[in-house]
């Protein structure tokens, strides 16, 4: 804690202090919370800050993937890394068995971000969760920058952005149905600078794909795209070797890097400070598929 | 688990210095102007990203609108996008070397007033916007009397469109005298106001030239002093219990630590306290955090208290001192705002309040008088509160609550209600008294 005398806490440490509320309140009222947990910058915060919410007892509650069958191995094997080290339950939604099952059917363009929605609602339901955390930040995205601390789903997964319900003060509401349930934002108030500044104030390790390394690469929608099992040269694309870090860890055949020379938490916060474009803008080819590309999705009962 | 390598640079170029963190909302009738103005403060201090200039630029083209809507920075939603209008609060983040900002850009719309009192719960400041050219109406009151109700502990007025009554100070000084006199009727403990063009930025980053008869300061540079240290309770010791640590391993045995939110007051190891509401008392062995234990706990620290005894202590109870506790009382006199379109607040309505970490069931005893916004009459033959009305309200509840009142503590003295048969939130409550 930073504190001064004058009973100042830093805007880092009353984050950290309303995220840990935000935890604890979940576990406190509902019966089956889990964490979403891709290996990604913010569900790590989001991990790291529930052992410290519940601390010196195990985190309560498992850890749930989604997987999409297009993964960096760096973060796959981060994962498997931390779970062990925690000593936590992991359950994976696969969207290879989904797809082999017949749950959901590839879509056209190749891209699993829609199709994954209906193999997160079928592990929820298999496992009757009734509140999921996410590391969704409201800095992200527009979307996003309208959604409740508590989000109600129903049924079907799905958020009604036109009927939120109020949500006063602290006081968090997550009374619902058999069936429908909560997606928890613990991180909604941070930016990705607050979760950076994060990282290095406590030390936390990030899958080295977020610092800078050279990797083979192609230059895709103008974006760099890092060349492996998913993303294959197209025509006229050429491909070259550049240094590079990623911002974002989402679905690794649409997710794209940026040039980089920081390799240490400190260069990754200066760039971060200094960049002027929005880390989905820079990386992400899903988000791009329309004007409300993620509100559409999250209707849908993605996160 | 740490690396030693890569984060260890990191951490000192990261020293985080304490800087302080202001919230604030927008209020005040629809198309006045609060989005614009969001989106100019977001401009002018460059807290814009390309692209999501680019992307408000090119729909803003694709409409034929004649220069870049600024609102579109915040009306993400496909509804808001196509009414042209604010449906439910945005939150957006900048900073300034001053200060961070949390903003909560909330609708003026009146169907939406209860999202506008999402946004403005939380804040230390708001700002309520007035179109020059059509002065304070009905909603201009009711949000600024919901500010004075919520004690959002700082009001700026801003008089914006200047632009479209020729950057006039009279008309300026006329809309500012009728402001103050309203707000003297409320409990306004600070008052600001600044005349502001929005769309073309005049006063909002730097200050205008078009205004000379002004003197204050810009929006933003009055944002970045406003002395808000002072509004936090450090006086009385309230904290909820959230939830009981006891963990079960071999390792840490007979570990029994509350775990919650520092509500007011400060924590010390040492401090005799009370727990209600069994009202037995004990000492403060330590105060922890997942990082050892510390001196102190203030707002708005997360912590764990540990107890010299063995007390029965579980989640809604309240830590609290033997000589200065807040009331335990099952007969509550509250202002209520109710927010559900679907039934109105009866005589006789059972409902649940939600009150820091404990949930109550209650019933409606009494509905004093409902209040006109505009005049601020108290009409006492009301016999219900529909949608957007607020009034005065006693509830019965099943098991005490442990309060204050909500003008001297906005965590201990405010609630929501809850409709056990929809699950919805249909009201919040300001406790006036409790006996
Ligand atoms: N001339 C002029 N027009 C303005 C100014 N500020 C806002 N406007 C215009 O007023 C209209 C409404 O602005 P918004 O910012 O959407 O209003 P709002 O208060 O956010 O509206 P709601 O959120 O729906 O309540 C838009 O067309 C703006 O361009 C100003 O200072 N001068
Ligand atoms: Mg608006």
């Amino acid at each position: 804690m930073t504190t001064t005398a004058a009973y100042q806490v830093s805007h880092l440490d009353a984050l950290e202090a309303e995220s840990i509320f935000v935890l604890r309140e979940v576990v406190a009222e509902m019966e089956r919370p889990v964490l979403l947990f891709s290996g990604g910058k913010d569900s790590i915060v989001m991990l790291w800050l529930a052992q410290k919410a519940f601390a010196p007892a195990n985190i309560p509650f498992p850890v749930l993937h989604v997987d999409t069958g297009h993964n960096f191995p760096e973060v796959l094997a981060y994962r498997d890394q931390r779970v062990a080290e925690l000593g936590l339950q992991l359950v994976v939604a696969s969207v290879p068995e989904a797809l082999a099952n017949g749950l959901v059917r590839e879509s056209a363009d190749g891209m699993r971000n829609r199709i994954q929605t209906p193999v997160l609602l079928a592990a929820v339901e298999q496992h009757r969760f009734d509140a999921l955390f996410g590391g969704a930040r409201r800095d992200e995205e527009k979307a996003r920058a309208k959604e409740r601390v508590f989000s109600f789903r129903d049924e079907f997964g799905q958020w009604d952005p036109k009927n939120q319900r109020p949500e006063l003060w602290s006081l968090y509401n997550g009374r619902h149905q058999p069936g429908e349930s909560i997606r928890a934002f613990p991180l909604s108030n941070w930016t990705e600078l607050d979760v950076w500044h994060y990282i290095a104030r406590e030390r936390i390790e990030a899958p080295s794909i977020y610092y800078a390394h050279e990797r083979e690469v192609i230059e895709r929608d103008g974006m760099l795209y890092a060349v492996n099992e998913f993303i294959r040269p197209r025509a006229g694309e050429e491909r070259f070797k550049a240094r590079v870090r990623y911002r974002t860890v989402g679905d690794a055949s649409c997710t794209a890097a940026v040039r980089s020379d920081a390799d240490t938490v400190a260069k990754v916060i200066e760039e971060v400070a200094a960049t002027r474009i929005t880390e989905r803008g820079a990386t992400r080819g899903d988000d791009r598929v329309s004007e409300a590309a993620m509100e559409d999705r999250k209707r849908e009962g993605y996160f | 688990m740490t690396t030693e390598t890569t984060a260890e640079v990191g951490a000192e170029a990261a020293s985080v210095r304490p800087m302080d963190l202001l919230r604030f909302a927008t209020a005040g009738s629809v198309d006045d102007g609060k989005s614009t103005l969001i989106g100019r403060l977001l401009y002018d201090t460059r807290s814009l990203f390309t692209d999501q200039l680019a992307a408000v630029e090119a729909v803003s083209a694709a409409r034929g609108d004649e220069y870049t809507n600024l609102a579109l920075l915040t009306d993400g939603l496909r509804a808001e996008r196509e009414q042209g209008i604010t449906i439910d609060v945005a939150y957006r983040y900048f900073a300034t070397p001053r200060r961070k900002f949390i903003i909560a850009d909330t609708p003026g719309h009146i169907q939406y007033t209860r999202n506008m009192v999402t946004g403005a719960s939380t804040a230390d400041l708001a700002l309520i916007l007035v179109d020059a050219r059509k002065g304070l109406v009905e909603q201009s009151r009711r949000h600024a009397f919901l500010c004075s109700l919520l004690r959002v502990p700082h009001l700026v007025l801003c008089v914006n469109k200047m632009d479209l009554v020729d950057w006039s100070h009279e008309v300026y000084e006329k809309i500012a005298d009728e402001f103050t006199a309203f707000a003297a009727k409320l409990d306004v403990p600070d008052l600001t106001v600044v005349p502001v063009s929005a769309l073309h930025g005049d006063n909002i980053v730097s200050r205008s030239e078009k205004m000379p008869w002004y003197e204050g300061p810009s929006l933003l540079h009055h944002l970045e002093r406003v002395h808000i240290a002072s509004d936090r309770n450090l006086v009385d010791v309230r904290f909820p219990v959230q939830y009981v640590i006891r963990p079960q391993s071999t390792t840490v045995t007979d570990y029994r630590g509350y775990a919650g939110q520092v509500a007011s007051g400060v924590l010390k190891p040492d401090d005799e306290v009370m727990v209600l509401p069994s009202g037995f008392t004990s000492r403060i062995a330590a105060v922890e955090t997942a990082d050892g234990p510390v001196p102190e706990a203030f707002p708005p620290m997360s912590v764990t208290v540990r107890l010299t005894d063995e007390i029965d202590i579980s989640r809604g109870d309240m830590i609290c001192r033997p000589n200065n506790a807040p009331a335990v009382a099952q007969d509550i006199e509250a202002m209520v705002c109710w927010m559900d379109e679907t039934r109105p607040l009866q005589l006789g309505g059972r409902y649940v309040i939600k009150h820091t970490t404990r949930s109550a069931r209650a019933i409606v005893r009494g509905l004093h008088y409902r209040l006109d916004i505009n005049s601020l009459h108290r009409d006492e033959s009301a016999g219900e509160l529909k949608l957007n009305e607020i009034g005065r309200v006693r509830f019965r509840t099943m098991v005490p609550l442990l309060v204050d009142e909500y003008r001297r503590n906005r965590t201990t003295g405010g609630f929501v209600i809850i409709d056990e048969t929809t699950n919805r939130t249909v009201g919040a409550g300001m406790i006036v008294e409790a006996g």
